[in-house]
């Protein structure tokens, strides 16, 4: 045996009383929840400007590596999060669609901003007046752009999200 | 009362003969305004020895609707060794907005000239290849003319009478001098 | 040191491997990049057609990010356009303000006061730094320097934090008025500055420490992407990518606006036109650009910061609780905004893109006829296929991020 390493039926006691302390039970789901929202990454899916609050939050001054996030992919295969950050013309909307489909179940997709998540400053001929139109929303984040700081509290609450669901039973 | 031309502005009046074309200097800035049939050949008169006005910053057009002639192409010119801008006009009628292409004298007109086609629908004779380039391929109608609606969504609350953002401030005319 | 292949080396290999071919008929391959993509700097879509590695052609195409600015900007008044320029070049937001504010006032033909012009330089040039740290730092992620997105954005988190003392929001201000700025600078402002500028310019010879002389930078970037001077003339380049090919045209000097002529600094061009050549160019601009900045703040006059003529701007708000007039031309301008005379303009400001110029028609009533953005990205874009025929592939990336776009500039 090696040093300092204890057997389990000291750890559990002979009556197993030291389970309560030294192992956890809980649902599958909740563990699926709890590891799918510590590590949820992102498809690179910048638009406009507020693809660069979005860059900003990578950054080193807010950090979504604390997050679990910083790993934006460049492949939808890949990812679990659509930001959509930034305004979307009548051009891109097919091609957000399809990277939406590309994406694997579970997904999530964030409306980062006023112009994804209701049209923003423009209502016009030329975008699409809301991302929610196109794919479905999990997270709005107001703002024009949002601090980064926003976006990150988006980001909690997507977190939390995932976590509820669970809680509650649901599927994703 | 006659205006002070500037020199560029001279040579083309006497390039073009009397009467056609029109010039002024609102607000510092050189502008002629010829006939769309001379348009090419005023550029390419700018663009040569003495004047060299080789770079063109701007290719763009408006809508004069209701008034005719309709649109009106204008184009902004820099002449980097005389350190002057120079913008030349032409207009174009509603019916039949067709104007030759510039693609020959500046090569960077083309996609000026393709997004003065989607946008306006004014086509350019002896363009390389005059297709949409900001709306969606299969977009019908050409955005920027006057009579092309906003296409605003309005914004709905309880309470509240449904209105359009345009709307709120509303358009105000010219007014009168006191 | 070993040059970078250029053109020239890449057709003589093709020449021998046709020779190899015996002469038989290849197919090009075509190659869709974008318009999602992390290296196209937005949503831009590039349709290459490759020969093994080499470009034999690349067409852009543009339209991902039409927003519609210039048509909507038709049906709002002069004053509540201001915000919807903000958002067109989205990294230069004072220099689009700049711009369109000045396009107005010289419609108007009002003089905007000393302080408010050294307060936009000060402003614009910060912008500038900035917007050229973005593009470092997006370029070194694009040439996977990773860290270099992280300190150049460090830096510009300091702008961004007196951006935000200056105007309440970090991008997009909303800062300049038609006359002049909204309000004076804070206090808190010039200490915070100073600092920045201090500390700048250590932070740039780190980066050139890093970069310039990085074998791997040069191989990247030296003989690439090259656009030559004639080519650049011919598309309309303006701006840096126009200053690597050795033209020095720059809108601060040959059309000097908002008090630049007061200011001494340099503009840097380059001679072989080449990507390096303008990550040159670039790095210059910023030290540049604290010259300028360090000037205006020394030399900062007193005075107001926006016009006193009551049918262009606001009135103060003190003087809304003394004079019956004032309130009059408070309500006047708010719920209709100004008239300014029928006529049109030009008016351009150097972005750190090249010129931003925008072109106003005004029929007198409160809204513009049409307002033009002569987008400078735009133009340089229209160059592209012209520097990357005969690279290849991996230089498509280098040529895109020299060339430093902005995809609402160029889509409007």
């Amino acid at each position: 045996m090696a040093e300092g390493s204890v057997p389990v039926a000291t750890v559990t006691g002979e009556d197993l009383s030291g389970l309560e302390r030294n192992v956890l039970t809980t649902t599958v789901e909740r563990m699926l929840a709890w590891a799918r929202s510590s590590s949820v990454w992102p498809v690179q899916f910048g638009l406009a400007c507020c693809a660069i609050e979005m860059i900003a939050t990578t950054t080193s001054k807010f950090d979504i590596a604390r997050f679990g996030m910083e790993a934006f992919r460049a492949s939808p295969r890949q990812s679990d999060l659509m930001i959509v950050a930034g305004r979307v013309s009548q051009k891109m909307a097919p091609v957000l669609r399809h990277i939406y489909d590309q994406m694997l179940e579970p997904k999530w997709v964030l409306s980062m901003g006023d112009c994804a998540s209701c049209g923003g400053v423009y209502n016009n001929y030329a975008l699409v007046q809301g991302v929610d139109k196109i794919v479905p929303v999990d997270v709005y984040v107001a703002g024009c752009p949002p601090r980064p700081e926003a976006l990150l509290y988006g980001l909690m609450k997507l977190q939390e999200k995932i976590r509820e669901r669970a809680r509650a039973g649901g599927g994703r | 009362m006659r205006v002070t031309l500037t020199p560029v502005q001279e040579f083309l009046a006497e390039r073009l003969g009397d009467g056609a074309l029109e010039a002024h200097a609102f607000r510092g800035d050189a502008t002629v305004v010829v006939a769309r049939e001379r348009v090419v050949e005023v550029l390419q008169a700018v663009r040569d020895e003495p004047w060299r006005f080789e770079v063109l910053l701007d290719l763009t057009a408006w809508d004069r609707y209701p008034a005719e002639p309709r649109f009106e192409v204008v184009y902004h010119l820099l002449s980097l060794p005389r350190g002057e801008r120079l913008r030349i006009k032409t207009r174009v009628p509603g019916e039949d907005p067709v104007l030759p292409s510039a693609v020959p004298v500046f090569a960077g007109a083309n996609w000026f000239e393709r997004e003065v086609w989607d946008l306006f629908g004014i086509r350019f004779q002896g363009h390389p290849n005059l297709v949409r380039i900001l709306m969606p391929d299969d977009w019908e109608g050409h955005p920027l003319r006057r009579d092309y609606p906003l296409t605003e969504e309005p914004v709905e609350f309880r309470g509240h009478v449904p209105k359009v953002p345009s709307q709120i401030i509303p358009h105000a005319p010219p007014r009168r001098d006191p | 040191m070993e040059q970078s292949q250029g053109p020239r080396q890449m057709e003589s290999l093709q020449d021998r491997g046709r020779d190899l071919a015996g002469g038989l008929a290849r197919e090009t391959l075509t190659i869709n990049m974008g318009p999602q993509h992390p290296a196209t700097h937005g949503v831009l879509r590039l349709v290459l057609e490759l020969e093994g590695e080499v470009i034999v052609s690349c067409q852009p195409v543009i339209g991902y990010l039409h927003t519609g600015i210039e048509k909507e900007m038709e049906y709002r008044t002069y004053h509540q356009n201001i915000a919807l320029v903000d958002r067109i070049e989205y990294l230069s937001s004072y220099h689009e303000e700049l711009a369109y504010c000045m396009a107005v006032e010289k419609l108007l033909g009002v003089e905007v006061p000393k302080r408010a012009q050294y307060i936009r330089v000060i402003l614009c040039e910060l912008n500038r730094i900035a917007s050229h740290l973005v593009w470092l730092g997006t370029t070194g992620i694009d040439l996977n320097v990773s860290s270099l997105l992280m300190y150049c954005f460090r830096d510009r988190e300091r702008i961004l934090e007196m951006s935000e003392m200056v105007s309440g929001q970090r991008m997009m201000p909303g800062y300049f008025r038609i006359g002049g700025v909204a309000a004076d600078l804070p206090d808190e402002f010039f200490p915070a500055v100073r600092q920045f500028l201090e500390e700048f310019p250590r932070r740039l010879d780190e980066y050139e420490a890093m970069l310039t002389d990085n074998l791997v930078w040069r191989r990247r970037h030296e003989g690439i992407a090259v656009l030559s001077r004639e080519d650049a003339l011919r598309y309309g380049v303006t701006g840096p990518t126009l200053r690597g090919s050795g033209v020095a045209y720059d809108v601060r000097k040959a059309f000097p606006y908002s008090s630049y002529e007061d200011f001494e600094f340099d503009v840097p061009t380059g001679e072989n036109g080449d990507a390096f050549d303008r990550y040159r160019v670039r790095m210059e601009e910023m030290r540049q650009a604290r010259r300028i900045v360090l000037q205006a703040l020394d030399r900062l006059p007193d005075g107001p910061v926006l016009v006193e003529d009551r049918k262009v701007a606001l009135p103060p708000r003190g003087e809304l609780v003394r004079s019956m007039e004032a309130v009059i031309h408070h309500f006047k301008l708010v719920s209709e905004g100004i008239h300014p005379p029928k006529g049109e303009v030009y008016a351009a400001v150097e972005s750190p893109r090249g010129e931003k110029g925008y072109y106003i028609v005004s029929d007198g009533s409160n809204r513009p006829v049409r307002v033009r953005v002569r987008a400078p990205s735009f133009s340089n874009l229209q160059a592209l296929p012209a520097m990357v025929r005969g690279g290849m592939l991996a230089d498509v990336v280098v040529a895109i991020a020299s060339i430093d776009i902005v995809l609402g500039d160029v889509d409007r």
